[in-house]
């Protein structure tokens, strides 16, 4: 993990909220757009003017400390905080050139282009079939063959369908908590979502099934672009292409804080070449 | 104590002496104590009912009328009419109750939120639990039965007013048990909330919400006081629970067994032990349908 840090030892500027993204090679398509958004819960601003571009068929991570807003911001990519009464966004967040806080957007339509996967594994109070299915269905595909095909493409995906094609009729709530997981990315896949939003999916899970994840989220990453919250950044190195770092910004005056971004680069860059002191700091464990 | 000297090394490993084993032993025997006091009632009721009842008892008795006279003495006639009322007007009176305070209750829960309405609705919904059984069998005698006489019906609307607070309280506490992160699951698939509502939130529900309507029901089918001002007292089978007099086992229960003839008070206790065995039975089958719809949560 240690690299040679000379080359950034004259970048001094800070505790702004400097949020440039890095001048990395911009290859792909940009899928969301985020321009100076801050989000509010209430009245407290849980994350600040926070901005940046998110490419296709890429994985981006957002790591930080706790309390640093990334699952906030990754919410918002789904519009899932409108089921959070008081709360509302601030700046645009535009998803494929679309502004998805605009008037006349449809929360169900853009979750069902943006799905998304929990921290604790929520499968449904039913069979494992009935979980996957489950989206196909209220998206109104009845016919028993093609919801077959789909649950068993699924399954497959999330590397699940060895372990549960004997019991597809079985619980959902029965399967260990990485089974779990998995079943609950393949609910996601299901869908066939444009993006696939990832709040820290592996972070009830044992080293083994982790690893299972995270070979799921590269084996799909080529039909899928993935954003995933995690607090591990071994995790972050090893999955990702991109890398946002969050940090908390404390205002010792009103007692306030609030999250924000610091920095944002292609992975590479950002663990061996931080150019912001505090991403430095966290990426090498002398913070967080 | 003992154990201070170094050849002795047994450590002793039990509560130490004193106040805290004291107030430990008190707690445990007032536990068993109270237990034993709560049964003593419950086991009475039993047994007097099933000794003085069981003797009454035939399959003639449940299902034959018509309801003789009080000075018949027993044997003559059976309790048909009643139980044949009893039944019709508690399945009415489920019907109207239960959809009501089940919708009610997802709208408290799913789509009131802090709105005020759903807090006044919440709480006067609470205020009619407390509403004596009496006075909704009033109301009802004011609004319906001085229209349209006395009727099945009166007595189904009067046994409603008792379940509907009942099946919103129930459902609602069982609606609030749903956790939060099965409705996100369903709402970041793309399900609108009347979507995510029926299925996903309703059936992970289910089984408590069955469990509380039919205690629901259990509680009306025993419920004397509404039906006195609303079904009247019909001596024969009135299976037209829309109009006309009818009558029910709680009914008879307080029209016989105040009388001196021993008939009638034979027919009062037979009675009776046919209404606890109604509810004993609605009781077992809150409990495999809750077995069942429980299947999937574990």
């Amino acid at each position: 993990m240690e690299q040679s840090e000379q080359d950034t030892v004259t970048n001094f500027t800070v505790p702004e909220p400097a949020t440039k993204p890095s001048a990395a090679p911009a290859t792909g398509t940009p899928v969301f757009d985020v321009k100076g958004v801050s989000i509010y819960y209430g009245s407290f601003r849980a994350v600040t003017n926070v901005s940046l571009t998110i490419y296709e068929n890429e994985i981006t991570a957002f790591i930080g400390p706790s309390g640093c807003g990334k699952t906030t911001v990754l919410r918002t990519l789904n519009r899932m905080n409108d089921l959070v009464v008081g709360a509302h966004v601030e700046g645009e967040v535009e998803y494929r050139g679309e502004a998805l806080y605009a008037k006349d957007v449809s929360a169900t339509a853009v979750r069902r282009r943006i799905g998304m996967v929990f921290q604790k594994p929520n499968p449904f109070p039913k069979s494992i079939y009935d979980n996957v299915a489950y989206g196909p269905r209220i998206n109104g595909i009845r016919n028993k063959g093609k919801l077959d095909e789909i649950v068993e493409r699924s399954l497959r995906q999330a590397a699940l369908w060895d372990e549960v094609k004997n019991r597809l009729k079985n619980s959902g709530l029965g399967l260990s908590g990485g089974q779990a997981q998995r079943l609950c990315i393949a609910r996601t896949l299901a869908v066939e979502p444009d993006v696939v939003l990832m709040d820290e999916p592996a972070s009830a899970l044992d080293p083994i099934a982790t690893a299972a994840i995270e070979d799921l989220m590269k084996d799909i990453k080529s039909e899928y672009t993935i954003v995933i919250v995690t607090h591990n950044m071994q995790q972050a190195t090893r999955v990702s292409d991109r890398t946002a770092f969050y940090s908390v910004l404390v205002d010792s005056e009103n007692d306030t804080r609030t999250g924000t971004l610091v920095e944002y680069a292609p992975t590479a860059d950002l663990f061996g070449n931080p150019r912001d002191e505090r991403t430095k700091a966290y990426v090498t464990g002398r913070m967080g | 104590m003992a154990a201070v000297t170094a050849e002795t090394q047994q450590p002793d490993l039990r509560e130490a002496r004193g106040w805290r084993r004291t107030k430990n032993r008190i707690m445990t025997i007032l536990m068993v104590v109270s237990f034993v006091v709560v049964l003593i009632p419950l086991g009475f009721v039993l047994v007097s009912v099933i000794a003085k009842g069981a003797s009454v008892i035939s399959w003639s008795f449940l299902t034959s009328g018509p309801i003789p006279p009080i000075v018949v003495p027993a044997g003559v006639g059976g309790m048909g009419p009643a139980v044949l009322g009893t039944i019709e007007i508690t399945a009415l009176a489920t019907v109207i109750a239960v959809p009501l305070g089940i919708l009610g209750a997802i709208y408290l829960n799913e789509y009131g939120g802090k709105n005020p309405l759903a807090a006044l609705i919440g709480f006067m919904s609470d205020v009619m639990t407390g509403v004596p059984s009496i006075i909704m069998g009033l109301f009802i005698f004011t609004i319906w039965v001085l229209h349209f006489g006395l009727s099945g019906l009166a007595g189904a609307f009067a046994l409603a007013c008792l379940m509907l607070p009942i099946v919103i309280r129930s459902s609602y506490e069982m609606l609030r048990l749903v956790p939060n992160s099965l409705r996100e699951g369903s709402y970041a698939l793309g399900a609108t909330k009347a979507r995510v509502t029926v299925t996903v939130v309703l059936p992970a529900a289910i089984g408590g919400i069955v469990s509380g309507a039919l205690l629901a029901v259990a509680r009306a089918a025993g419920e004397t006081a509404p039906l006195l001002f609303c079904i009247g007292a019909a001596a024969s089978a009135n299976p037209n629970v829309f109009s006309g007099a009818n009558t029910a086992l709680p009914s008879q229960i307080f029209a016989n067994a105040n009388q001196p003839y021993p008939g009638a008070q034979d027919r009062g206790w037979g009675a009776a032990l046919t209404l606890i065995a109604i509810c004993f039975i609605l009781m077992i089958a809150a409990r495999i349908v809750t077995a069942r719809f429980a299947r999937y949560s574990r």
